[in-house]
């Protein structure tokens, strides 16, 4: 599948396009099939989102897992800070990051 | 035609700028040169005194090759119009007028406010360039 | 240490209010980021892989408590309660965000301090030796003379624009404690006949091509550098490429078109730039040297140590070096915990450091490009009560210069260039390595990791160095041996095929094993290393 990330603009975050509006977990982003670059020039034009970008992802039952290590990365949060990541209590989430 | 700005008393020139290849090859006729970020200023410098127009290009504000084309010629003693065309955005021309230019063509339109507070914004500067500034060394020890 | 006057602060303020000016018409869509970029840049403000991330300068590496104070505040205000210390004596925040960004930096402005031209193709933070000052072997203190190129390089308007970023180091002693050999422009303070000047080098760097700088100055006085300096950054602004990034720093064109060629159009343009009467007059370097004084030392401070605490006496021998004053100490202060991240600090351990410098330091502080920091001028009598404080708050690792005390980038968990992870392979290597007695033992062992190609961690200069790349999707990691950033500069050469995380581990494992039972009197393993070659270490680590 494709989902379609970006940043919010005046706080940095790492967003995901959900469908209808963007959210800050990946678990919650939409598969954008062939429309995800038209759509995020719309969304960076009316300034709901910063650079945004189409990646690959697999679906599974957790929601969207990104294809490459540096969207699971970007995804979670910093591996070596669990506390600072969007799962802080789930140490599985971050033995997850390796794994192709 | 987006609207070019002018820091100069006199009018700006509507000459057409040739190329610096062009210019050095039959400078007699022409007055005014037109220099892309690969050439090198330095070769206009025999012809300063028949020159009243160079225009400097940005294809791309990233390029920083002109900042150094400008400051050459004023150091040099150029006097005439030293134009800035191009892909020339507000927050560089506090930069680009330290470096001599005193006539701007930019691509895109620029904000007179946004440029006036640009301008006006530092008072002091670190080193000397190729305006009038007084560098604060210089002012520290007179 | 370097104090502000109105001129110093006027600039800052105006920076502050631009900056401000910026934000908010990009935030009013009045600039596209394509625009904005160079400008956040310009002031440290990078978007990363989690959030922005913004650069705070500190000039060669030196603050005063009140500085720490404040990156301690902002830590806790503005990010999530920690900073990181960078390979260029800077302090990095993960956790920023774009509409802060102006309060933080006037915050910053408020003890003398700013973001200014820490990113962006312009010239960067100037860095120095930590040991400045207090070192025995420095001909004068370095940092008069880094002081004024940093006003000089401080909106430039010419040099804002450059192909690419420019780094400079300057130190005045024969030992490199800087690597100044491995930056865009490298100086190196000489007295000649009695009269202070430097040697310049310029074109060494890191990155994806490292190399080692040539001179192309033997000698230029206070009175010629600004002009000097001017000539060199034209010659590159000239002529450096733009037509691809990674071939954009000045090191490719004074490799191409060779160190005479280079030093000849620069002779030819100083020669022009000279009679311009850029140069600051003496009294400038006099007034700028004048705040780097030495501090007024006890006269017949006690010289002697007791090292009856065995825990303090390993600590001394280790992280506290000679100083030029009898009676008075260099402390290293580790940020490498076993375990821990390399030049990270929260909140808490940076006031801490503030507060000891403040009482132990003449408030001073430095920050090392191997990411620890200094407390250049102790008294030897209040090292013991200084260790135990320091060992309370976890800031007493005794590993300066051993394999533990690794310089690490951030890499795949915090940047969105990387391709690998770093920190979890300097934890892992840092425990498995974890007695010191076996540290002591290794002795000095500069261990450096990049988690990609830009080499952020600076693995080509280390003893041992590792790269992190992507391989398939899946991270790998390469070996090389051999590297120096000290005075006896080398680059490091690559083993042979990459490994895994935990498999890199094992294989500085066996490389260790194998300098141990090779080493000669005295010998390092670099010594070792340059020694016997690569094939014996080859074939401990491939079998």
């Amino acid at each position: 599948m494709k989902i379609l990330t970006g940043n919010d603009l005046p706080t940095g975050d790492v967003i995901w396009w959900t469908g209808s509006g963007w959210s800050r977990h990946v678990a919650q982003a939409a598969d954008v099939g062939e429309i995800g670059e038209t759509l995020g020039a719309e969304e960076e034009a009316a300034r709901r989102v910063n650079g945004p970008y189409v990646i690959e992802a697999t679906d599974t039952p957790d929601g969207p897992r990104p294809a490459h290590i540096k969207d699971r990365v970007r995804a979670l949060g910093p591996t070596v800070r669990p506390d600072l990541t969007l799962k802080p209590g789930d140490a599985a989430a971050i033995e997850a990051i390796p794994h192709v | 035609m987006v609207e070019a700005i002018s820091f100069r008393n006199d009018a700006a020139s509507a000459e057409p700028a040739i190329t610096l290849d062009a210019f050095v090859a039959e400078q007699a006729n022409a007055t005014a040169v037109r220099l892309e970020p690969g050439d090198d200023a330095r070769a206009l410098i025999p012809y300063l005194d028949r020159v009243s127009l160079v225009e400097v290009g940005f294809p791309s504000f990233r390029d920083g090759r002109g900042y150094s084309a400008a400051r050459i010629l004023r150091e040099a003693g150029y006097a005439g119009e030293l134009r800035a065309a191009g892909d020339v955005l507000v927050d560089q021309l506090p930069f680009m007028r330290r470096c001599g230019f005193d006539t701007f063509a930019p691509d895109a339109p620029i904000d007179a406010e946004v440029l006036s507070r640009s301008l006006d914004r530092y008072d002091v500067h670190y080193q000397r360039a190729a305006d009038e500034t007084v560098p604060v060394w210089k002012l520290r020890h007179g | 240490m370097y104090k502000y006057d109105q001129y110093d602060q006027a600039i800052v303020d105006a920076r502050v209010d631009e900056f401000r000016d910026q934000v908010k018409r990009r935030l009013a869509g009045e600039i596209t980021e394509d625009q904005f970029k160079p400008l956040r840049l310009m002031n440290g403000l990078y978007l990363q892989l989690h959030a922005y991330m913004l650069r705070v300068a500190i000039p060669y590496g030196t603050l005063d408590g009140r500085q720490m104070r404040m990156l301690g505040h902002i830590a806790r205000t503005y990010d999530r309660g920690y900073g990181h210390f960078t390979t260029r004596q800077n302090l990095q925040y993960n956790w920023i965000k774009l509409e802060d960004t102006p309060d933080i930096l006037a915050d910053l402005a408020t003890v003398e301090m700013h973001a200014i031209q820490t990113s962006g193709n312009c010239i960067r933070n100037i860095s120095s030796d930590q040991y400045a000052g207090a070192a025995a072997d420095e001909v004068a203190d370095p940092r008069p003379w880094a002081e004024l190129i940093r006003q000089w390089s401080t909106f430039h308007p010419e040099f804002s624009y450059l192909p690419r970023k420019f780094k400079f180091a300057v130190i005045a002693s024969d030992e490199d404690r800087a690597a100044m050999r491995l930056h865009d422009i490298g100086i190196q303070l000489v007295k000649r006949d009695g009269v202070l000047g430097a040697k310049i080098f310029v074109g060494g760097g890191m990155g994806r091509t490292p190399m080692i700088g040539p001179e192309i100055k033997e000698f230029v006085t206070a009175d010629d550098l600004m002009s000097y300096l001017e000539a060199c950054l034209r010659v590159y602004n000239r002529y450096g490429r733009r037509d691809n990034m990674y071939k954009a720093r000045i090191k490719i064109l004074v490799h191409e078109i060779g160190a005479d060629d280079y030093r000849r159009q620069v002779e030819e343009e100083f020669a022009q730039v000279k009679l311009l009467g850029i140069d600051p007059p003496a009294a400038e370097l006099a007034r700028i040297t004048a705040m780097f004084a030495e501090p007024s030392y006890e006269i017949d401070a006690v010289d002697d140590i007791d090292r009856g605490d065995p825990d303090f006496a390993v600590w001394v021998d280790q992280n506290v070096v000679a100083h030029k004053q009898p009676g008075y100490a260099i402390v290293n202060i580790s940020l490498k915990p076993v375990g821990g991240i390399p030049g990270d600090a929260s909140a808490d351990q940076i006031d801490l450091m503030a507060d000891l410098a403040e009482k132990y330091s003449f408030d001073e502080l430095r920050v090392t490009h191997a990411q620890n920091i200094v407390l250049p001028h102790v008294r030897k009598a209040d090292l013991y009560t200084l260790w135990q404080t320091l060992d309370n708050a976890g800031l007493a690792s005794a590993n300066l210069d051993l394999i533990s005390d690794i310089i690490a980038c951030p890499g795949l968990d915090y940047c969105s260039l990387a391709n690998a992870r770093s920190i979890p392979v300097a934890q892992k290597i840092a425990t498995r390595f974890a007695s010191l007695d076996r540290q002591r033992d290794l002795g000095e062992l500069k261990l450096k990791i990049s988690g990609c190609i830009n080499a952020c961690g600076h693995h080509h200069a280390g003893h041992i160095g590792i790269l992190g790349v992507d391989r398939k999707g899946v991270e790998n990691y390469q070996l090389l041996l051999g590297g120096s950033g000290a005075e006896d500069v080398s680059l490091g050469k690559i083993t042979g095929p990459g490994f895994s995380e935990d498999g890199i581990v094992d294989a500085i494992e066996r490389v260790t094993d194998r300098y141990v039972s090779l080493r000669e009197d005295g010998e390092r393993f670099l010594d070792t290393y340059r020694r016997v070659g690569m094939e014996p270490f080859k074939e401990a680590i491939y079998g």
